[in-house]
């Protein structure tokens, strides 16, 4: 029963992330689009807090959202696994349910 | 699997329109078929036929309406959310006494009672908005 949840603000400006990861229960997905694909950049104020959410749940980072915004896989955080569109896709079809945290 | 996703942006002011493209056409490039996509909120702002973006730029009504022409995508857009904001098709010029349309081509107006039924019966439903 996994969920997948879509993050598409950045941290630096709004809170969806941080309230996603406190909510989300072991075994759940989190897949980080558009503004919010910047927080899997390591080095970030963000870093800790997704170090250790990726213990027990699956992080992933839209990667063409991340390309957009200057960033490629080598700046990626070890624990965030990059996906494509067609991932993306996947993603959804692997979980029993989507929420997007808007 | 069937999909249906939800738009609730407008076009060139947030990605929401942009990604669910993005998504829609990953989905049926890899088999899956989208049943629906709903335009609520200043999402319906896609479907108009009036817009002109500058040539070297995306086209993102017409991106939508060749979806609905080649691979049957139903795109529908909120009647309550046209009225407020100006998106006319025929009945509503008749029903609201207005000189014009604007609906694109491969797009529909209806209510909402098509989100939910989007949500009933496609497996998955995405929500793409602010």
């Amino acid at each position: 029963m996994s969920t997948l949840n879509i993050i598409n603000k950045s941290p630096f400006e709004k809170r969806t992330l941080d309230q996603c990861l406190k909510r989300i229960g072991a075994g759940d997905s989190v897949l980080l689009i558009e503004d919010a694909s910047i927080s899997a950049v390591s080095g970030t104020a963000f870093t800790e807090q997704l170090t250790a959410a990726a213990a027990q749940s699956k992080l992933y980072v839209l990667q063409p959202d991340l390309q957009a915004r200057g960033f490629n896989d080598a700046s990626l955080l070890d624990s965030i696994e990059s996906v494509d569109y067609e991932g993306f896709v996947n993603l959804v079809v692997t979980h029993e349910r989507v929420h997007s945290w808007l | 699997m069937k999909l249906a996703v939800l738009v609730n942006e407008g076009p060139y002011q947030h990605q929401a329109s942009d990604s669910a493209y993005q998504f829609v056409t990953a989905a049926l490039r890899t088999g899956h078929e989208v049943m629906r996509v709903f335009f609520y909120h200043d999402g319906v702002n896609n479907g108009t036929r009036l817009t002109t973006p500058p040539q070297d730029d995306r086209h993102i009504q017409k991106r939508w309406s060749a979806l609905a022409q080649e691979h049957n995508v139903d795109l529908v857009l909120c009647v309550a959310a046209c009225q407020r904001r100006g998106l006319v098709d025929e009945g509503e010029a008749k029903r609201n006494s207005k000189d014009a349309t604007n609906i694109a081509p491969g797009f529909r107006i209806s209510g909402l009672g098509q989100l939910i039924e989007a949500g009933v019966e496609a497996d998955r439903l995405v929500t793409f908005g602010d």
